[in-house]
């Protein structure tokens, strides 16, 4: 679909970014381009819709040497999508999502319907978001909109610069997940530009690893997983384990739920269940403003005193009995849970604030990776 | 006084309104010809930046911007005689420099993501300059033209000197044959004229600066969980 043929972009000032990339981009894949900041990846992407030039050999794509087309209808026949959204402040959502049809010359309708479709694919609700302006939004769903903008007229290949990474980590999750869920319907041929190898590994059907300028390992996630070429992917993928293979002890930190489920004091004893409810959590760490730790309660102290409406959290709350800082093994946490049949433990910091949560839920998922890393390694040992 | 001042008006009122009037034309010729001259520019400089041709420019404008007005006026009668003429340009040269600046700003100030987005989604040059950066420049370049109009009106008191008419004639012959009346009645009006215009362009900076500035907040919004 997307050949790239001898690559290289050299600076006036003699820096060279890229150096003979050679490869080819499957269609209806997700591509995942990946490297330290400098490795040349955005500068490869921004090669396909002719943002940057080469300094030499060429880019084909369907066959076709993209320098012998015009860059301004190239752009209108692939998607783009960029790491500070850059949706237009003036305009709204549905003139945003427009903007491409409009300049192809769609008509008014096609492009309302159209619009309306794409919005209902990433579940923002046309009546309600079509008149916003992107002020107006989360920016998870800012970068929604920048995503569909991008689909507006359905091109076959969509470019995404980093598109995630300046989102809080709860709506970059959902924005993966929606893009794996979109690309099983759409089959675009994605790039996809990013530095974070979770990410990589997650959406990627084939990922192409750069450093300075050069492709080190290309291929399916799991293949790299198993096989890295060198010691710069597998640092590369694998920075945790490295810690662990230096006998370093896990402290609690590492395993800890970085985001328990809180609540202040001043919270009335139906809005917690709702939000035990809602977040599937038997226990809430009760806070103040500061985030300090100032007692925990269960879902059955709750409904024990659920008849008296006048309660708050901060008459039924326990004080925390235990708990363990942020810098304790995780042996030690786990002898304390087993010996006091805890299922959880409240990681707090020495000024009392609150810095996790130890579950069983989140020691178990800490195992699962030790043993699937362990069997991994030992696997490209042997192999 | 005042009722000599306003005996004076209800009398004099059709030439004051003519003077008035001409007053208004001088001023809306030189700041829609510092508008149709400096804007492109601004536009040209923002888009290809070059630091030599940047700093020529600027430094043009700014020179005629210190040349004292009486100077500039009296400089421009040998070359363009006397007359309403002259003082257009001269005013013009005096609009030049803040709607320059203005539109320059209000260009840099365009957030580049959004700028590379426009050119990476296939907006030819002129596509993204009209539908994307001058909309969100607007607002910059209403306010140098307001604040360039409202200079300008009062700077075309001095270009009765040359012979331009308008309101500054009243107050000269009020000078010559000792009229207060004919001064104030017409410093008020240029300081009426003045005001006006101030608000006027001021209600059409603030309703698309509404549109455009009020909504330009590209960092993402506090994060929230959506359903």
């Amino acid at each position: 679909m997307i050949r790239f043929q001898d690559v290289s972009k050299v600076y006036e000032n003699g820096h060279k970014v890229l150096d003979g990339l050679t490869f080819d981009i499957k269609q209806g894949e997700i591509t995942v381009l990946i490297g330290p900041s400098g490795c040349g990846k955005t500068t490869a992407l921004k090669m396909i819709n002719r943002l940057i030039r080469p300094s030499a050999g060429e880019i084909l794509i369907e066959g076709k040497n993209i320098a012998g087309f015009d860059p301004v209808a190239l752009r209108r026949k692939i998607g783009y999508v960029i790491q500070s959204i850059g949706l237009f402040p003036h305009m709204t959502i549905a003139q945003n999502v427009g903007l491409v049809p409009r300049l192809l010359k769609w008509d008014k309708a096609r492009i309302a319907s159209r619009v309306d479709e794409l919005l209902a694919m990433v579940g923002l609700d046309p009546d309600t978001y079509r008149s916003r302006y992107p002020a107006e939004l989360s920016g998870g769903q800012q970068q929604r909109v920048g995503v569909i903008r991008a689909l507006a007229a359905d091109p076959s290949i969509v470019l995404m610069d980093e598109p995630f990474s300046a989102l809080d980590p709860i709506s970059r999750e959902q924005l993966q997940d929606e893009l794996i869920r979109m690309q099983q319907d759409l089959k675009k041929t994605i790039v996809f530009v990013t530095h974070d190898m979770d990410e990589a590994i997650k959406i990627a059907d084939t990922i192409i690893i750069m450093n300075a300028g050069r492709i080190v390992q290309m291929g399916p996630p799991e293949q790299i997983l198993r096989h890295p070429a060198d010691d710069f992917v597998r640092s590369f993928i694998g920075k945790k384990r490295l810690h662990e293979e230096a006998g370093e002890p896990v402290t609690v930190e590492r395993v800890m739920v970085k985001s328990p489920v809180t609540a202040y004091p001043t919270r009335g004893l139906a809005e917690a269940i709702k939000m035990m409810e809602n977040k599937r959590v038997d226990t809430l760490l009760v806070v103040d403003r500061a985030n300090r730790l100032l007692g925990q309660v269960s879902i059955y102290r709750i409904l024990e005193h659920f008849g008296d409406e006048t309660k708050t959290l901060a008459d039924v709350m326990q004080p925390a009995e235990h708990a363990v800082k942020p810098h304790t093994p995780l042996t030690v946490a786990l002898r304390m849970m087993s010996a006091h049949q805890l299922s959880n433990l409240p990681v707090i910091r020495d000024d009392h604030v609150l810095a996790g949560l130890i579950t069983r839920g989140s020691v178990v998922s800490h195992m699962a990776e030790v043993y699937a890393r362990k069997e991994m390694r030992e696997k490209f040992h042997a192999g | 006084m005042l009722a000599d001042l306003l005996d004076f008006i209800a009398v004099r009122y059709p030439d004051l309104l003519a003077a008035a009037g001409r007053h208004l034309a001088i001023t809306v010729a030189a700041v829609l010809l510092g508008i149709l001259v400096a804007v492109p520019l601004g536009i040209y400089l923002a888009e290809r930046p070059n630091r030599f041709l940047n700093g020529l420019v600027f430094g043009i404008a700014n020179l005629f911007q210190t040349i004292p007005s009486l100077a500039l006026l009296a400089v421009l009668i040998p070359l363009m005689g006397i007359g309403t003429r002259p003082a257009v340009i001269a005013l013009f040269l005096y609009s030049l420099l803040p709607i320059l600046r203005n539109t320059y700003a209000g260009f840099q100030s365009v957030d580049p993501s959004v700028t590379e987005a426009a050119k990476g989604m296939g907006c030819g040059t002129l596509q993204r300059i009209f539908l994307i950066q001058l909309p969100l420049a607007f607002p910059y370049i209403m306010a140098g033209i307001r604040l360039t109009t409202v200079y300008i009106i009062s700077w075309a008191t001095l270009a009765a000197l040359i012979g331009a008419g308008g309101l500054g004639q009243l107050i000269i012959s009020g000078i010559g044959v000792n009229r207060k009346e004919l001064i104030i009645s017409a410093s008020l009006l240029a300081i009426l004229l003045a005001l006006a215009a101030d608000w006027l362009l001021g209600m059409a900076e603030r309703r698309f600066s509404r549109r455009a500035k009020a909504k330009h907040g590209l960092s993402p919004v506090t994060p929230q969980m959506e359903t």
